[in-house]
C-alpha cells in the first residue's frame, strides 16, 4: 500500500499539528470504533454461546442467525425512560456510568495492535507509547472503581449499596495481586512501556508466558475478579443483591456500565496479550520453520488472541459456579498474594544470578 | 514529555463520545411517565428505610486500608524490576529486605484474622 496521500495531508496539516493532534486523534477514533463494535458482537457472541453452552439456541430472531440483534438491543437501550429515584444522590447517579466507561476506552491510547512498519511515512499501531505505559494502564484501571462504587451508593438503594461496596472490596483486593504479577514480566522486559515489552519477547524469541506462567495464571485469575465476572460476579450476584450496583439504572446509563464492563474485559484480554502472549508476535516466535505465519499481519494475531481470551471469559461464565464472598476474599488475599510475591522473588533471584535477561 | 500530549486528545474524545451518546438518548428517549414508581426498588415492597440510614460492616474499611499498603508498596516494585539487571545483586538485596519486611506485616495481618471474612 502506498502512503503518498497520507504524506501531502501531512504537508497540509503542517508537521507538528499533524503527529501531535491529528493523528493520536484519528487513530484513537479507529480503535474506539472498532473496540465499540466488537463489544456490540460480543455481547451477541457470548448470549450464543451461552445458549449452545446450555444446549439452546440463545437469540437467532432479529436478522439472519440473529446477527442484527446487537443493533435492536443498542435502540432499544437509546430509547428506554431514563429513570432517576428520588432519593438518589443525583450529580453522582448521572455521572457514575460515564465513570466506568472513559477509563477503559482512554487505556485504548497505549496499547499496540501492531508491529512498526518499515514502509516510510507508515502510521505506527499505536496511538501514543508510553514510557511508563504499566504505571498509566494499572492507574487508569482501578479508577472504574469509583464509577462502580458512586453508581452503588448514589442510588440510595439497599441492593445496589451492598453490590457497589462488595465490588469496590473485590475490585481493590484482586488489584495487589494483579500489579504483583506484572513485576516478573518488567524484570524480563527491563521496560515498562507496552511496546517495549513486546519487542523484548520479539528479541527473545519467548512469549513471556512461558517463563512467567505462574504470573500469567494469576493476573489473569484477578483480571477476571477485576471485570466482575463469573466466577466472580458477586457484585452483581442476582439471586441475592437484584442487579447490584445498576439495580436502579436504565436505558443508556444502564448501557453504558455493559459497556464499560465489557471494554473493561476487552483492556484484562488486550493487556494480558501484550504482556505476556507476545502482543502482535505470531506464536513461537524462534522456530524459522514457522515464519510463514508472519505472512499474517500483526494485528491480527493480536486480535486473534484478543478473542481467544474473550471466549475464556464467556466459557468460564457457562461453566462455573459463583464463589461464596468469604471464599473470594480468601482467595485473592491468601493464595492469590503470597504467590505473586513468591513469583516475584523467585523471578528477582534468577534474573540476578542468570546475570542479565537470558 | 510529548509521549503524553495525546493521552489527553484521548480523554477530551472520550468524553465527547460519552457527551454524545448521552445526547442521541435524550432526544430519541421517550419522556419519563409520571406513572413510574421513583421510590427504590426493593422487590416490589414500600421500602421502610433506606440505604443512607443504615451503617455497613467495618471490613470494608479494612479491606481499603489493606490495599492502600499493598498497592503502594506495589507501585514501589515496579521501577525496581525495570531497573534490576543495573541494580543487580545490590537492588536484589536491598529490595528482599524490603520485601521481609512487608511479608513481615502481611503475616501479623493475616494472625491477627484481618484476612478473614466474617
Amino acid at each position: 500500500m502506498s502512503w503518498a496521500w497520507l504524506d501531502s495531508l501531512r504537508e497540509t496539516i503542517g508537521q507538528p499539528q499533524f503527529t501531535l493532534l491529528f493523528a493520536p486523534a484519528a487513530k484513537f477514533l479507529v480503535a474506539i470504533v472498532v473496540i465499540l463494535l466488537i463489544i456490540a458482537y460480543l455481547v451477541f457472541v457470548e448470549r450464543r454461546l451461552l445458549g449452545f453452552l446450555q444446549v439452546r439456541l440463545g437469540p437467532n430472531r432479529v436478522g439472519p442467525w440473529g446477527l442484527l440483534q446487537p443493533i435492536a438491543d443498542i435502540l432499544k437501550l437509546l430509547i428506554k425512560e431514563d429513570t432517576i429515584p428520588n432519593r438518589a444522590v443525583r450529580w453522582a447517579y448521572l455521572l457514575a456510568p460515564c465513570l466506568v466507561v472513559a477509563p477503559a476506552f482512554v487505556i485504548f491510547s497505549v496499547v499496540p495492535f501492531g508491529p512498526s512498519p518499515n514502509a516510510p511515512g507508515a502510521p505506527r499501531w499505536y496511538v501514543t507509547d508510553l514510557d511508563a505505559a504499566i504505571i498509566f494502564v494499572v492507574a487508569l484501571a482501578s479508577l472504574g472503581i469509583y464509577g462502580i462504587i458512586l453508581g452503588g451508593w448514589s442510588s440510595n438503594n439497599k441492593f445496589s449499596l451492598l453490590g457497589g461496596l462488595r465490588s469496590a472490596a473485590q475490585m481493590v483486593s484482586y488489584e495487589v495481586p494483579q500489579g504483583l504479577a506484572l513485576v516478573g514480566p518488567l524484570m524480563l522486559a527491563g521496560s515498562m512501556s507496552l511496546v517495549g515489552i513486546v519487542e523484548s519477547q520479539a528479541q527473545r524469541g519467548l512469549w513471556f508466558a512461558v517463563p512467567q506462567i505462574v504470573a500469567f495464571f494469576i493476573y489473569f485469575v484477578a483480571g477476571v475478579a477485576e471485570t466482575n465476572r463469573n466466577p466472580f460476579d458477586l457484585p452483581e450476584a442476582e439471586s441475592e443483591l437484584v442487579a447490584g450496583f445498576h439495580t436502579e439504572y436504565s436505558g443508556v446509563r444502564f448501557a453504558l456500565f455493559f459497556l464499560g464492563e465489557y471494554a473493561n474485559m476487552i483492556v484484562i484480554s488486550a493487556i494480558a496479550v501484550t504482556v505476556f502472549l507476545g502482543g502482535w508476535l505470531r506464536p513461537f516466535p524462534s522456530i524459522e520453520a514457522l515464519a510463514f505465519l508472519d505472512l499474517i499481519p500483526g494485528a491480527v494475531w493480536f486480535f486473534l488472541k484478543v478473542f481467544a481470551f474473550l471466549f475464556l471469559f464467556i466459557w468460564f461464565r457457562g461453566t462455573f459456579p459463583r464463589f461464596r464472598f468469604d471464599q473470594l476474599m480468601a482467595l485473592g488475599w491468601k493464595w492469590l498474594i503470597p504467590l505473586a510475591l513468591a513469583n516475584l522473588m523467585v523471578t528477582g533471584l534468577l534474573v540476578v544470578l542468570l546475570n542479565g535477561r537470558t | 514529555m510529548e509521549s503524553y500530549l495525546p493521552i489527553f486528545i484521548c480523554t477530551l474524545l472520550t468524553v465527547l463520545i460519552l457527551l454524545g451518546l448521552l445526547l442521541a438518548s435524550r432526544l430519541l428517549r421517550q419522556r419519563n411517565s409520571p406513572l413510574t414508581d421513583r421510590e427504590p426498588y426493593e422487590c416490589g415492597n414500600e421500602p421502610e428505610t433506606f440505604a443512607h440510614e443504615h451503617r455497613f460492616s467495618v471490613r470494608y474499611y479494612l479491606i481499603a486500608v489493606l490495599f492502600v499498603i499493598f498497592d503502594v508498596e506495589t507501585i514501589f516494585l515496579f521501577p525496581w524490576a525495570v531497573l534490576l539487571d543495573r541494580l543487580a545483586l545490590f537492588g536484589l538485596i536491598e529490595m528482599f529486605l524490603f520485601l521481609t519486611i512487608l511479608i513481615a506485616g502481611y503475616v501479623f495481618v493475616w494472625r491477627r484474622e484481618a484476612l478473614d471474612w466474617v
